[in-house]
């Protein structure tokens, strides 16, 4: 055996072998934080450790991608209605489009936090989704014969926000909206809204091309632990979609959380008035999904980061931390679920205690995700590329 | 105790270690900077943020803005001639303020490492460094001097000495031994490590790698120290630390660290190593062979050295021990941490929201503090409380500057040491725009929820 081998030999070759081990060691280790090759070969099944590949494939195929590939089914019923109003821009054909727009903008919340690989190079979430939209841009584009969309200046100008704005913000009532599209601005508004369209299908389209053709490989075979690793990159996205998007943007910043002072114009889905509970709502449930790694559309469920902290075995103060992030978001929920309509939260009250009470539920989940959690994975959050002691 | 003074302060010894000691880490500084600079860190670290953390009392000390690269240019050309030996003790001043002055500009930084070099500079520019091997003796052969008095060296390993025991006194808690922790945590998410990744996960790899740990940094001076056991001692701090390397993002510092312990080793091996040199540079050692033995200019030169050094290394051995004046659990309140090679005992992270409170009018809102810290500052900043302190001021004045008055600050806080659950840090109800930050304990800290048993 190798071990009786080795103790033939005097001390110093020893310690000279077990040094050209270290070296060897040392060699395979980068300066910059590690790379892994992207072959993407699982390493063997070991019971006792949590495997990242696994969740990784299980994030991807089960989830990612099915949602990506949703979206863009929710996205051309969307188109289909449009086309139907463009045909005749009658008041029912008007409520069966917004149902459309809403039922893709909900699908969007299934996929918003997914702002890594192709949708990160894309911008999707900026693209798709930047609040308040801005209705004199709109009003500018439809005014001039060439806009680009593709401009980065013109992100409040598109995407569901511009939507909400021309299907819902035109004028009062849905006779009066339905006249604007009957009247001179009809062709102006027909090619902006098929310009919407058309944009946001062919982000989606190349989001998700992106994925099928090499991305998911890439993503699902980076399954180390450094800093620029899938999980620990995937984990700080996650993690500041939550605070970001569905705590700052949809809630807080409209409650003047971070201002003193209410703004309820900043509010997704703010013509509309009374889905943007709906919407959180639905981003809240995608995001606990993820959690807990439910399979898209299906009640199964695989490898996720409720199990990986179950198999790190972060029993504290005699509960799972698992089980506390889930009961936070439970609450936070049920919290949301009581309010009215944010925009009469924030228009009827004064003071609007009680969507305060309930932002600083959804808020309690902040540090459980940043602090405990990532402490118990050993992830950096906002990897700083500088010395440790 | 003459014969103990004359064994251990001065006995003629060779110059030599003392020399390559000088080159070495002249170099190592060298190559430092350089590596610093060149990964961007001036502009990211000292340009870049808007807002810089100090140290109480060195509140004046800051970035120079765009000027701050001279700085790392004055640290970096001394750096060099304190290798080559020219102008030594001006040099090894100069790279002492601006080493020093860069690792005050902002304490999100702070590193045990670094403040090792500080220390380890400031010995220096008391040391007869340059009398051997160096281009000050080479050019003026009246000041080259083959023999120093034994004490040179041996502050030197005194100091590498404290460094080594008192990081492993600091390991002796119920954390590290009884828990693993914050092993525990660490390693096996250092799953994907070539041979040994697999291993890191398993629970008794992690006890071993703490209570070796803890060993290591007890006993390694005193292995150094005797002739015997020294060739082994050095395998163990290679060992040691290219492991440390290899398992964490430690920079220059293990390198350092082996390059320093050779000091230890006896002129022999040093001469070797200048031989070596001087076949390279392709010049006569023996010019600085001159027989004659260094002494201080003056008796009072002397004495004052030897005061200083005595004052010196007093502070070096009752600094750590500070945080025994303070009330709570030192790793919670990290009252008396820093300064006292504390070195990776803790795995520490949390959360801090400040909430700004008009006190005329009552509204209040909360701050986004990415329009003011940069993540790394954000993230050292969360679990401290110095910087907490530091920051709400910060937050209350220029908030005031912006019109508001009687700003109020609140910090709504959540930390979480060393796999326990995240609990409140910072007293909600405590308005941080009244508190002014001093060396007294902080009562605002809420009190640990836990017990961490030992030193």
């Amino acid at each position: 055996m190798a071990s009786e081998h080795l103790n033939k030999l005097p001390l110093m070759k020893r310690v000279f072998a077990f040094a050209l081990l270290l070296t060897a060691l040392w060699a395979c280790t980068s300066d910059d934080g590690g790379e892994v090759p992207p072959d993407g070969t699982p390493s063997e099944p070991d019971t006792a450790t949590f495997e990242r590949g696994t969740m990784l494939v299980n994030w991807a195929d089960n989830i990612i991608v099915p949602s990506y590939e949703a979206f863009a089914t929710e996205l051309e019923v969307l188109a289909t209605a449009f086309d139907a109003f463009k045909t005749d821009a009658s008041t029912a054909n008007l409520v069966s489009f917004r149902a459309a727009w809403l039922s893709s903008y909900k699908s969007w919340q299934q996929v918003s936090m997914f702002e890594i690989g192709p949708a990160e190079s894309q911008g999707l979430r900026l693209n798709m989704n930047t609040y308040p939209t801005a209705p004199d841009k709109i009003e500018a584009n439809m005014a001039s014969t060439g806009y680009d969309l593709s401009l980065s200046s013109n992100r409040d100008a598109k995407g569901f926000p511009s939507l909400d704005y021309l299907i819902n913000g035109l004028a009062d009532t849905d006779d009066a909206i339905v006249s604007k599209y009957n009247d001179v601005d009809r062709d102006a508004l027909i090619a902006y809204i098929d310009a919407v369209l058309a944009d946001m299908q062919n982000l989606t389209k190349e989001v998700l091309d992106g994925w099928n053709n090499g991305y998911r490989d890439t993503f699902v075979s980076n399954d180390g632990a450094s800093a620029t690793a899938s999980v620990d990159r995937y984990v700080n996205d996650y993690i500041f979609y939550y605070e970001k998007f569905l705590r700052a943007g949809k809630m807080g910043i409209p409650l003047g959380v971070f201002s003193g002072s209410s703004l309820p114009d900043k509010l997704e889905a703010y013509y509309e008035g009374s889905v943007s509970n709906e919407l959180f709502l639905e981003g809240l449930s995608a995001f606990q999904d993820f959690f807990n790694g439910k399979h898209f559309g299906k009640s199964s469920s695989g490898e996720s980061l409720a199990s990986y902290l179950d198999a790190l075995n972060e029993l504290k103060d005699g509960e799972s931390l698992n089980d506390i992030v889930n009961d936070q978001f439970n609450k936070a929920r049920e919290a949301v679920v009581a309010l009215a309509p944010f925009r009469e939260e924030l228009e009827n009250n004064a003071v609007p205690t009680q969507m305060s009470t309930a932002y600083d539920e959804v808020q309690r989940a902040v540090p459980l995700l940043k602090v405990d959690m990532v402490s118990a994975m050993s992830i950096s959050i906002d990897f700083v590329d500088a010395d440790g002691d | 105790m003459t014969s103990l003074k004359e064994k251990y302060i001065n006995r003629s010894v060779e110059a030599a270690p003392l020399a390559v000691f000088r080159i070495f880490f002249g170099l190592m500084m060298f190559l430092s900077i350089v590596r610093f600079w060149s990964y961007g860190w001036v502009d990211k670290l000292y340009v870049q943020p808007k807002f810089f953390f100090s140290y109480y009392g060195f509140e004046w000390v800051k970035p120079l803005g765009g000027y701050t690269y001279f700085i790392f240019v004055i640290c970096g050309i001394s750096a060099l001639l304190v290798a080559i030996g020219y102008k030594y003790r001006l040099a090894m001043l100069l790279f002492f303020l601006s080493f020093t002055y860069i690792e005050l500009m902002d304490k999100t930084t702070y590193l045990n490492h670094y403040y090792f070099i500080s220390l380890l500079s400031f010995l220096m520019i008391f040391l007869p460094a340059n009398v051997y091997f160096a281009v000050d003796a080479a050019k003026n052969t009246r000041k080259a001097f083959q023999y120093v008095p034994v004490w040179t060296l041996n502050s030197i390993k005194l100091l590498l000495g404290i460094v080594y025991f008192y990081a492993g006194l600091a390991k002796l808690n119920s954390d590290w031994l009884l828990k693993a922790m914050p092993l525990k945590i660490w390693l096996p998410s250092k799953f994907d490590i070539p041979f040994i990744g697999d291993l890191l996960s398993l629970e008794w790899v992690q006890y071993a790698f703490s209570w070796i740990g803890a060993g290591y940094d007890l006993l390694i001076p005193f292995l150094l120290l005797y002739a015997r056991t020294r060739i082994f001692a050095f395998t163990l701090v290679v060992i040691f630390h290219v492991l440390t390397r290899v398992l964490f993002p430690i920079g220059m510092f293990p390198y350092i660290m082996i390059v320093s312990t050779l000091v230890f080793f006896d002129a022999k091996l040093h001469g070797k190593i200048l031989s070596l040199f001087a076949r390279v540079l392709q010049f006569s050692k023996e010019l600085f062979d001159t027989k004659r033995s260094w002494a201080p200019k003056s008796r009072v030169l002397s004495k004052a050295t030897g005061r200083m050094l005595v004052l010196f290394f007093a502070l070096q051995l009752l600094v750590p021990f500070r945080y025994l004046l303070y009330p709570g659990e030192l790793f919670w309140t990290e009252e008396g941490y820093r300064f006292s090679w504390r070195v990776m005992l803790t795995e520490k992270s949390g959360y801090a929201q400040f909430k700004i409170v008009d006190g005329e009018s009552g509204k209040w809102f909360y701050v986004d503090n990415t329009d003011f810290l940069t993540p790394f500052q954000e993230k050292q900043m969360a679990f401290q409380a110095d910087f907490i302190l530091e920051y709400a001021q910060y937050l209350k004045n220029h908030f005031e500057k912006q019109g508001h008055r009687n700003i109020e600050v609140y910090v709504d806080s959540q930390v979480a040491l060393n796999g326990r659950l995240s609990t409140s840090f910072v007293d909600p109800t405590v308005d941080m725009a009244t508190q002014q930050e001093s060396f007294a304990p902080k009562n605002w800290i809420v009190p640990f929820k836990d017990e961490i048993k030992g030193l």
